[in-house]
């Protein structure tokens, strides 16, 4: 009896020991083995911007109409083949103009001084932070990336606009019709888009991936800036806390990441 | 009675019965050795430059869907746009500006080979053939 209790306890150490050893020999037979056919590596470019959470503040003040807009609207539409529809129930938007009192919930701007009522204001995705869109998407073709941009992947849009009923900005738009008739000047870089997909703002994503700025704020004059809303360096950081700046309908709790210098 | 095992009309029920073999085989032979030919997809100069696909012919002819598929994942979903062959070439992860740029003729190279082989990707009515916008 004692004696193959002995038996046991050390048949039992050695099994253990063996298979702790596993592992590690794996990794000594994988290593210098598979050097010469290694697989292919998927990685992010060496100049890609990189944030926690990417924010746009817009400057307001520096605004007098609308025809100020008009040029960062057009740089943005141009290189992501927004199509122009004359009919308003079919337009396509991915920046636009919008009067003061439509963009922003009236009970907490009531009494706000007469010229920022006049404004046209710059309106586009807010990438919020609880986006209402990334819940409802049934597809999850509408989510949120690492850095705070909430992204389509029109790959995966079924076209089922829940997400246009969810967003409280108004920032989606639905292809009702084929859009590729009405974009003036193709830009064959960028994909377009085709009938029955929604579609909206992407903060550039693909420029952000090289280096680049987002369009609207490299054609807009220092109207407007866009950083890292994590880093306290940060452009838009230090404009927010020398200045009184607002956010859409902050009472729904979206949380978005585009504010306004007013 | 007696075991009669005549059939009745013999020459019309063969007759009929050659005629049905005729008809039921008739898109047999009729397309006997007409099989159209698989297409030899051209290779445009800019890619045969290049001298080397993103991977070796072979894997390209029969997975090209699947590395697809796995860029536009990767790039919408995850961020990364570049992609490094097993040779340590880098490669910017998109079908226009990546594919089409070596393989600049769609129509003798892509469309080819999908018409033959009866499938039509749904890529195109998004992702442009550069050479059709002009
Ligand atoms: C750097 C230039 C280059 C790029 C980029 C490139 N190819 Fe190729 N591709 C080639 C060359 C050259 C060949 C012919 C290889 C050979 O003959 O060994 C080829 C062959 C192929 C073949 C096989 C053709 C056949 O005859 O069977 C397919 C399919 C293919 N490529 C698809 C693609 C796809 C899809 C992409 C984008 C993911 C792509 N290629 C990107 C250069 C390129
Ligand atoms: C050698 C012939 C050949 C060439 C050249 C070729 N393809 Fe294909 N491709 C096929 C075949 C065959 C299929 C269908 C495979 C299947 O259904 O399993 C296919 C399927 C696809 C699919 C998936 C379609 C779907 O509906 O699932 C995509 C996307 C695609 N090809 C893109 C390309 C692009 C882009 C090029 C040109 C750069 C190209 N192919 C060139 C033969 C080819
Ligand atoms: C509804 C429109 C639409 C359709 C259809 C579509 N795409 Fe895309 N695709 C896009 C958009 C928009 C992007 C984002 C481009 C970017 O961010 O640079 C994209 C990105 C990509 C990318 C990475 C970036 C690039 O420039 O290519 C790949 C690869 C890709 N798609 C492959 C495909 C393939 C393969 C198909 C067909 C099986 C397809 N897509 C069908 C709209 C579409």
């Amino acid at each position: 009896m004692k004696s193959s209790r002995r038996k046991f306890l050390k048949i039992a150490g050695v099994s253990a020991l063996g298979l702790g050893a596993k592992p590690v020999l794996d990794v000594l037979a994988s290593s210098g083995e598979h050097e010469a056919t290694s697989t292919p590596e998927i990685k992010k470019g060496k100049d890609a911007l990189t944030a926690k959470r990417w924010a746009m503040v817009v400057d307001t003040r520096k605004i007098e109409s609308e025809e100020d807009l008009k040029p960062i609207i057009e740089a943005c539409h141009k290189i992501h083949n927004v199509p122009d529809l004359e009919n308003k129930n079919h337009e396509i938007k991915w920046i636009w103009a919008e009067e003061f009192q439509h963009g922003f919930s009236t009970q907490e701007y009531e009494f706000a001084d007469e010229r920022v009522k006049h404004l046209p204001f710059l309106t586009l995705c807010n990438h919020c932070e609880n986006a209402a869109c990334v819940r409802v998407c049934p597809t999850k073709a509408t989510f949120k990336r690492e850095d705070g941009i909430v992204l389509m992947d029109f790959h995966r849009c079924i076209g089922c606009r829940f997400c246009m009923a969810a967003c409280p900005y108004g920032s989606r738009s639905f292809n009702f019709r084929d859009p590729r008739p009405f974009i003036k000047e193709t830009n064959p870089e960028f994909p377009t888009r085709t009938k029955g997909v929604v579609e909206k703002c992407n903060f550039c994503a693909e420029r952000l991936a090289v280096g680049k700025l987002p369009a609207c704020v490299e054609a807009s004059n220092g109207v407007l800036t866009f950083g890292d809303l994590d880093d306290p360096e940060s452009e838009v950081r230090k404009l927010l806390k020398t200045n009184y700046a607002i956010r859409r309908k902050p009472a729904l709790g979206a949380g978005p990441s585009v504010f306004y210098i007013i | 009675m007696t075991n009669n095992k005549k059939i009745y009309d013999k020459g019309m029920v063969i007759i009929g019965l050659c005629i049905f073999v005729v008809v039921i085989t008739f898109p047999f032979w009729f397309n006997f050795g007409n099989a159209a030919p698989a297409p030899e997809p051209k290779i445009a100069d800019k890619a045969k430059a290049a001298k080397e696909c993103v991977r070796p012919k072979a894997f390209m002819k029969v997975e090209h869907m699947q590395i697809l598929n796995e860029w536009r994942d990767t790039v919408v979903r995850d961020a990364k746009r570049i992609y490094v062959n097993s040779s340590g070439k880098e490669f910017n992860m998109s079908l226009t500006n990546t594919c089409l740029d070596c393989h600049t003729e769609k129509a003798e190279f892509c469309d080819k080979c999908h018409d033959y082989a009866s499938v039509s990707p749904y890529c195109w009515e998004c992702h442009i053939d550069p050479k059709e916008t002009k």
